[in-house]
């Protein structure tokens, strides 16, 4: 199996406002947000960051995504590093997560063509790949109305497409579902073990233990900024289901350090 | 690199020139507003300070000459004789406001004219005075006052006329400025002021919102998980920034130039736009466009630096005012010449080179140093909106 991508020693904190450290009620100055992190992802396989709130799920793959950058360690996504080399990571990824907007004045088709420019995309295979996402999508009807009028499940839809305009092999997403209803959660997560089936690799974060059974094949469990399992979701869910087996784990760490 | 900035500079016209209501508020509107606020202004002003040509003023005179007596009635005025002791009493009429209401009290002293004619200077007495009583605050009053004092002083200047000064004649004219530097003097000294304020202001309109605002909904974000370089993206935006900006800037400034002959009452003779030749409007022009740019890039990293539109709004402020300090600077400045000092200081530099091509009065050398300088502070200020995209802390 292929290392795709490569985790390791990743280590992010952030300065505290006054005003944050009463919301986190701390005294102390910094939050480490992320700490120590190791974790492997294999070409072809979906990959679960499962996790409580506050976690650092969601920090994790912004660094992945090079929006932000570590302050120790290093990932290493398809031989680029993140630290070293930002942009060619960014042509090789798609990151999706709910604070990535588009503008509200243009239209779907306007936004995944000046995407596909700035990826470089030809017109021809920009064109075609275009018609099958918006198809597969139902964004064909509303490809000529501006965004801001759109649902807000439409624009999560609108969104998703245009992220993968360059066809990339790796995607990142943060919290895959989150503020969709069932239906369109179904489409998403379809289109993902689609996804899946075509090649790619996919990492995904969520704190949702049914989205995790239905489309991981591997589950990192993040708490507190640490990797504290990693492993097959097979192996997992062995003898317990993955709830309860993340419960004990809670407990284990949490527990033990209360 | 150029074919990312030019579809960054594609969508943002698109975004500008396809949404109507922005267009209009940041195009048509300055211009549109300055023009109907300044020729309201100024008809306003017309009219509170001008009195209709056939209101009769009235005058109560004491001891009126008769002598004089033609040289009042050709003001059309309607002068009621009075005594000694209704001269106190009467003041009161000049600031009444109903039908009685006069415009002024002359007091004569007796037998004016042979008291006049019998005084000589050498006797050491003091002078013969008349007394004009008036109110200042009223326009009617003080047109009067002064038409009075006139008819006086010219009929002193018959009885012992010792010399003229720049007496009437139909055949010669005393004031031998041109046309080309009455033009000079004024649009050097009120254009350098006007022009940083509306390009500045135009700038306002336009930068924040494309640049703050965008980080406030989220998505630059989404150009920033491209592989785009970030230089291409600040780049881009100043670019397109700049032609949105100026387009803006010279509605406001069509605005005013439409609206100056309303503002001055008609009063524009004299001046003449066309005394400029193409090579001052070329220069004129490349000042123009390298300031634009600079206030875009301004304006670009101090929006970049606050978290929404609002405080964005905020943060611009102290500039504009250092702006139009440095605008002002140049109406108080008095047209000194520019120094090759001058020229290196940005904006100070600016506002000089605009003084000199209006006044006719400028080295060529220190118009491109100032075109430089301000081309030099936009690079600068790429770079470091550029820094600044890649900056965590700023952008996220
Ligand atoms: N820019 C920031 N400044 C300060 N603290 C931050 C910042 N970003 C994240 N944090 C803190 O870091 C911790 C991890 O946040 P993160 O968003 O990664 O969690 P998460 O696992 O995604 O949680 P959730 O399930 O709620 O999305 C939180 O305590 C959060 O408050
Ligand atoms: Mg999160």
């Amino acid at each position: 199996m292929e290392e795709l991508i490569k985790v390791t020693g990743l280590k992010k904190t952030f300065k505290l406002s006054s005003k944050q450290q009463k919301i986190e009620k701390t005294k102390s100055k910094v939050k480490i947000a992320v700490n120590g992190l190791n974790f492997n992802a294999y070409r072809g396989e979906v990959f679960g960051l499962l996790g409580p709130n506050g976690a650092g799920k969601t920090t994790t793959l912004r660094m992945l995504a090079t929006l932000i950058k570590p302050d120790e360690g290093d990932v290493v996504i398809d031989g680029a590093s993140v630290t070293k080399n930002p942009d060619m990571v960014r042509s090789k990824i798609a990151f999706l997560t709910g604070e990535l907007k588009l503008e509200d004045f243009f239209t779907p088709n306007y936004m995944y063509d000046f995407f596909s420019d700035l990826h470089h995309v030809d017109a021809e295979t920009r064109n075609a790949r275009r018609e099958k996402l918006f198809k597969r999508f139902g964004i064909d009807k509303f490809a000529e109305v501006k965004i801001g009028s759109l649902s807000t499940g439409m624009r999560q839809k609108v969104s998703l497409v245009v992220s993968l305009v360059h066809d990339p092999d790796i995607i990142i997403f943060d919290e895959p579902t989150n503020g969709l209803d069932v239906m369109t959660a179904k489409v998403v997560t379809d289109f993902l073990m689609e996804l899946k089936n075509e090649g790619k690799t996919i990492i995904v974060s969520t704190h949702i233990f049914s989205l995790i059974e239905k489309i991981c094949d591997r589950v990192g469990i993040v708490i507190n900024g640490q990797m504290c399992v990693c492993d097959l979701l097979s192996n997992l869910t062995e003898d317990m289901s993955l709830e309860d087996k993340f419960f004990k784990i809670y407990e284990e760490i949490i527990g033990e350090e209360v | 690199m150029n074919k990312d900035v030019f579809t960054i500079v594609k969508k943002e016209f698109t975004r500008f020139f396809g949404d109507k209501r922005l267009f209009f508020s940041s195009v048509i509107m300055p211009g549109l507003l300055i023009f109907v606020m300044y020729s309201i202004m100024g008809k306003g002003l017309m009219k509170s300070f001008s009195v209709s040509d056939d209101y009769v003023s009235k005058i109560y005179v004491e001891n009126m000459p008769e002598e004089l007596n033609d040289n009042f009635n050709a003001l059309g005025t309607d002068i009621t004789e009075i005594t000694d002791e209704q001269v106190d009493e009467s003041k009161a009429l000049l600031l009444d406001d109903g039908s009685d209401k006069i415009d002024a009290i002359i007091v004569f002293p007796q037998d004016f004219i042979k008291v006049v004619n019998s005084y000589e200077i050498s006797d050491g007495n003091e002078a013969p005075n008349v007394k004009i009583f008036y109110n200042s605050a009223n326009t009617k009053s003080s047109r009067i006052y002064s038409l009075i004092v006139s008819i006086l002083d010219e009929y002193e200047a018959s009885i012992s006329n010792k010399f003229d000064i720049n007496k009437l004649a139909e055949d010669e004219s005393y004031d031998q400025a041109t046309e080309k530097e009455t033009t000079g003097m004024l649009f050097s000294m009120i254009m350098p002021m006007l022009l940083l304020i509306f390009l500045f202001t135009g700038c306002m309109s336009i930068a924040p919102d494309a640049i703050a605002g965008e980080k406030e909904r989220g998505t630059i974000a989404t150009l920033l998980v491209t592989p785009v370089k970030r230089s291409s993206i600040a780049l881009g935006k100043i670019i397109s920034l700049s032609v949105f900006s100026l387009l803006s800037g010279i509605s406001s400034f069509l605005g005013t130039m439409l609206s100056m002959p309303a503002l001055m009452g008609g009063n524009t003779e004299g001046l003449n736009a066309s005394v400029y030749s193409a090579k001052d409007y070329i220069l004129l022009f490349l000042i123009i466009i390298s300031t634009v740019l600079m206030f875009v890039s301004i304006l670009a990293v101090v929006s970049a630096f606050a978290k929404s539109v609002k405080e964005a709004g905020t943060l611009v402020l102290p500039f504009m005012l250092l702006i139009i300090g440095i605008g002002l600077s140049s109406m108080m400045g008095g047209g000194s010449s520019m120094t090759a000092l001058d020229s290196v200081i940005p904006i100070y530099g600016t506002v000089k080179c605009l003084s000199g091509i209006f006044a006719f009065n400028y080295n060529i050398a220190y118009i491109f140093i100032a075109v430089g300088m301000n081309i030099a502070v936009t690079c600068a200020l790429t770079y470091v909106l550029t820094k600044m995209f890649n900056n965590e802390k700023i952008m996220f």
